[in-house]
């Protein structure tokens, strides 16, 4: 794998996901029946973020939940060889709320149908919302994102990776370019 | 960073895990309980897998614990009991393992009366083995059980005192639990009369006393093992007077240990005679707690070994 | 037919010969055995850097026929022998009808005349079915060529009638060889009883079961002034017993089995049937103690125990399995790799375990290059490998305890009667 372009620095990241968080409170209304959901792993730590964000802009707390999609997977959105189930956490109740489901790119789509089946297993939402920072293209569902931080069109041998201050000790989104 | 991965088909027993694999099992435990919390107690996890349980020996709790954990894991289960099936009919274990493979299933989940069967099963087949309890061998999901209610009651396992009271030299679940808990840093005695203490047991890194209050005195746990008498009609009662007099768990007991002491059993108990009605009851026992966590430690391991790859097309361990 | 065997290293304990010679066959004898022979020989095997040593003499074989032919036959046993090196064994009687009579001995003899290809010698049964209750009719059994009496695969429990069947062996000139196991201390035991059974939840069998009859059987024998032969020695204790009995004077001799000194209980880690036998292998100590005992001279011989078992008796639940290890063709290879290479034992002294001392005891004209004697003698590579194969056995049955091992010795030829009966197949 190698880098090949940084294509968001920390500055943009962070106005990206004021922008968010305000359209989030627009599009709601404000945020009256609204809780943010972060799938594993860096759709948590955006999800936290985000909610900050909100907190300032409404000065009300915003439920942030941990979502682990391990168990509801199909077989082509295996990332690494074997998947570890790690906890879901979502200590509130989503009957008749507006989930804004986070998570950090959007691809092929899967990942979020299998998080918007493990939420609905969860609990009946009245709606789910979408929120990526990154939307790479090539959809193979027919999924698509409220809000999103940057679209950026990729080929199929490149990835797009968002390092977190919180995991790698910087914000940035880089272009890599896979091996093989 | 490699994520630590779980390549074993089968589950034979805990002597063949390592540290690691069984903290894996634990930690898996740990998301599916949360699942067991949920309105919704289902996952799609191992949809359209086909989980077989294969009884030898009769057993409600067991069976019905893995057939819940399985249909959790939205898996189709199968239950097969010894006593009805061709087995009766001479069939033998190898050829009733592999005819249902040949019915593609997925997992067989065994007991079997004799020690050493799971092994010999998982050795034959390419589908994945679950031991449930083979003979005087092994019960491991049984002490994983076990060790995850312990974990949970006292937040961890390296250094604790755990004394496992009963019929050791016939138990699979001792076996299970010395292997499981002194891997993971514990200390673990066991106490009985002489003749129920098999051989050299010392060599599996238990220690061993004869005396009740000895192996009380120190622990943070007793798991205490049921009792099986003869059914000779004269020797019965003075017998089972006798043991619980000797080694049962009563309340002037628990008073001499320490104050938390966890009272653990794998049950069904023998109110009476492995431990007095009242300790049964009490708020120390976590006797209910260890089946909610069985399932939940079961649902952990049909995951996992229905996830292992590379452990597919070999022989067990 | 004139066969001649050059250069070969000729070990032949009875004459105390262990050089370079070669050997002359005269129709079915030795005819001379020389620095150098140049007679004209119709056939010349050239066996340099080969031993030449005695056939084997394995007098504890169990050739399951008749009653179980589909274990092993008289015909596929003694081919199966010819391949190990043993050209004579001791059939043990526990067929089925047993050879507790007359009429079954002979039975058993026609069946031999008619299919053996190696020389087999019949024991006969103690007590009638080997029940341990009524006595055979021994009187009878020296005239049928009987070499001994047993009722291997048990022990006769009651004290009061071993003591009358020594005395009648005696009598008649019998050897008597004790299968020692007090089954009411074994009962139901599937392994050597200790800290692996423990680990494997397996019910033991202790050191006990096998010593304690050893004892009784010896003292039996010295009062009742008979000659008793104890089969598979497996525990300290019971080398130390016999080495005792030795020292005292008693008319007592023994053997071994090359699993007892090559494998321990540790093998059985993996539930593996093919290794659970009676007696079964026991602890490190007992198999280093029988090792210093065949060092020291305590025990006499080696003989393989070859109990042949079907797929269906032996690929099931351990606790189910029935006991035994075929032996015939790896005994002289085990013995090679787990006595003569780490030291415990010379050449000369291997054979004369393997062939000098059994027939001595056995009280038959065998295990012996002396001129005169019968041809029957072996040619082994000491130094060629091999691998231990399930595919490769000639026996009808596969359960071997040595499947997977790599060891050392390979027969090359093996003549009976001055007749090749066996020569390897030199694989390309």
């Amino acid at each position: 794998m190698k880098e090949k372009a940084k294509l968001l620095d920390q500055e943009t990241m962070n106005r990206s996901l004021v922008r968010i968080a305000h359209e989030i409170v627009e599009k709601n209304k404000g945020i009256q029946d609204v809780c943010i959901v972060g799938i594993r792993t860096r759709g948590v730590h955006l999800a936290v973020r985000l909610a900050a964000f909100i907190k300032n802009i409404e000065n009300k707390d915003v439920p942030v939940g941990i979502l682990d999609i391990t168990l509801y997977r199909d077989d082509l959105t295996m990332i690494s060889s074997q998947p570890i189930v790690h906890k879901t956490e979502i200590d509130f109740d989503m009957e008749g709320k507006n989930v804004i489901l986070v998570d950090d790119v959007l691809y092929s789509g899967r990942t979020i149908r299998a998080a918007m089946d493990a939420l609905i297993d969860l609990g009946r939402p009245k709606s789910i919302q979408l929120a990526v920072l990154i939307d790479r293209g090539h959809r193979e569902l027919p999924i698509r994102p409220d809000y999103v931080g940057k679209n950026i069109p990729t080929a199929l041998h490149e990835t797009v990776e968002v390092h977190l201050s919180e995991v790698e000790g910087v914000d940035e989104v880089v272009l890599v370019e896979k091996d093989g | 960073m490699a994520e630590f991965a779980w390549n074993k088909k089968d589950l034979l027993g805990l002597e063949y895990l390592t540290k690691e694999e069984i903290e894996l099992i634990l930690n898996t435990a740990d998301s599916f309980k949360e699942v067991t919390t949920r309105e919704i107690k289902k996952v799609p996890a191992l949809r359209g897998k086909t989980v077989v349980n294969l009884f030898y020996e009769p057993s409600t709790r067991t069976r019905v614990s893995f057939e819940l954990a399985a249909k959790r894991l939205s898996a189709d289960v199968i239950n097969i009991a010894a006593e009805t099936s061709s087995v009766k009919k001479g069939e033998t274990l190898i050829d009733t393992g592999k005819n249902i493979e040949a019915l593609k299933a997925d997992i067989i989940v065994m007991r079997h009366n004799y020690s050493g069967a799971a092994m010999m099963l998982a050795r034959h087949l390419n589908i994945s083995v679950v031991n449930a309890g083979d003979g005087w061998h092994e019960h491991p999901t049984q002490a994983l059980l076990d060790m995850f209610t312990l974990k949970e009651k006292l937040g961890k396992l390296e250094g604790i005192k755990v004394s496992i009271v009963g019929d050791i030299a016939h138990s699979r679940v001792a076996r299970s639990n010395i292997w499981g808990l002194t891997k993971l840093g514990a200390k673990v005695t066991v106490c009985a009369p002489k003749m129920l203490i098999p051989p050299g047991i010392e060599e599996m890194g238990a220690s061993v006393t004869c005396d009740i209050e000895d192996a009380l005195r120190d622990a943070d746990a007793v798991n205490v093992l049921r009792m099986q008498f003869e059914r000779d009609q004269n020797s019965a009662f003075p017998q089972q007077m006798e043991y619980f007099m000797k080694y049962g768990i009563t309340e002037e007991r628990l008073a001499k240990a320490k104050k938390n002491l966890i009272v653990m059993h794998p049950g069904p108990i023998n109110r009476g005679i492995e431990m007095s009605s009242e300790v049964a009851d009490c708020p120390q026992s976590v006797i209910l707690e260890q089946v909610t966590n069985g399932i939940a430690v079961r649902m952990a391991v049909l995951f996992l070994v229905s996830q292992a790859r590379e452990g597919k097309d070999e022989a067990a361990n | 037919m004139k066969l001649l065997i050059k250069n070969g290293r000729v070990i032949d304990p009875a004459n105390n010969l262990d050089d370079v010679r070669d050997i002359l066959i005269e129709n079915s004898r030795i005819s001379r055995v020389a620095k150098t022979i140049n007679n004209g020989a119709d056939k010349t095997i050239d066996a340099v850097g080969k031993i030449v040593m005695p056939g084997l003499v394995d007098m504890h074989v169990h050739l399951r026929q008749p009653g179980r032919e589909d274990k092993e036959t008289i015909a596929s046993g003694t081919r199966a022998a010819l391949k190990g090196g043993v050209t004579t064994l001791l059939a043990m009687p526990n067929t089925n009808p047993a050879i507790d009579s007359v009429e079954n001995i002979r039975l058993l003899q026609d069946i031999v005349g008619k299919t053996a290809v190696a020389n087999v010698v019949i024991c006969a049964a103690i007590t009638e079915g080997r029940l341990g209750k009524v006595l055979a009719l021994i009187a009878k059994f020296r005239k049928e060529s009987v070499a001994a009496i047993s009722d291997d695969g048990s022990s006769v429990d009651s004290s009061a009638v071993f003591y009358k069947a020594l005395r009648k062996a005696r009598e008649n000139k019998i050897l008597v060889i004790c299968h020692c196991e007090d089954k009411a201390l074994s009962a139901a035991g599937v392994m050597n009883l200790g800290p692996v059974s423990t680990r494997l939840g397996l019910k033991g069998i202790s050191s006990e079961s096998e010593y304690k009859r050893v004892q009784r059987d010896i003292q039996l024998a010295e009062k009742a002034k008979a000659s008793v032969h104890i089969c598979h020695v497996s525990t300290a204790e019971s080398v130390e017993i016999i080495a005792k009995a030795k020292k005292k004077g008693i008319k007592v001799t023994c053997e071994t089995a090359p699993h007892y000194f090559s494998l321990t209980e540790e093998a059985l880690l993996d539930y593996d049937t093919n290794k659970k036998i009676n007696p079964p292998l026991r602890s490190r100590a007992d198999m280093e103690a029988v090792k210093e005992g065949l060092a020291r001279g305590i025990i006499d011989a080696i003989a393989s125990d070859h109990a042949p078992h079907t797929i269906s008796d032996k690929d099931i639940e351990f606790d189910r399995a029935e006991f035994g290890v075929t032996g015939l063709e790896t005994e002289l290879a085990a013995a090679i790799t787990y006595l003569v290479l780490p030291g415990v034992l010379n050449w000369v002294e291997l054979i004369k375990k393997l062939s000098w001392n059994p027939a001595k005891i056995l009280g038959i004209d065998k295990g012996t290059l002396t001129p005169g004697r019968d041809a029957d003698l072996i040619i082994v590579d000491p130094e060629k490998s091999w691998l231990v194969r399930k595919e490769d056995f000639i026996s009808r049955s596969k359960n071997s305890a040595f499947i997977g091992a790599n060891l050392k010795g390979v027969v090359e030829a093996t003549i009976l009667s001055g007749k090749i009966v066996y020569k390897q197949e030199i694989k390309g």
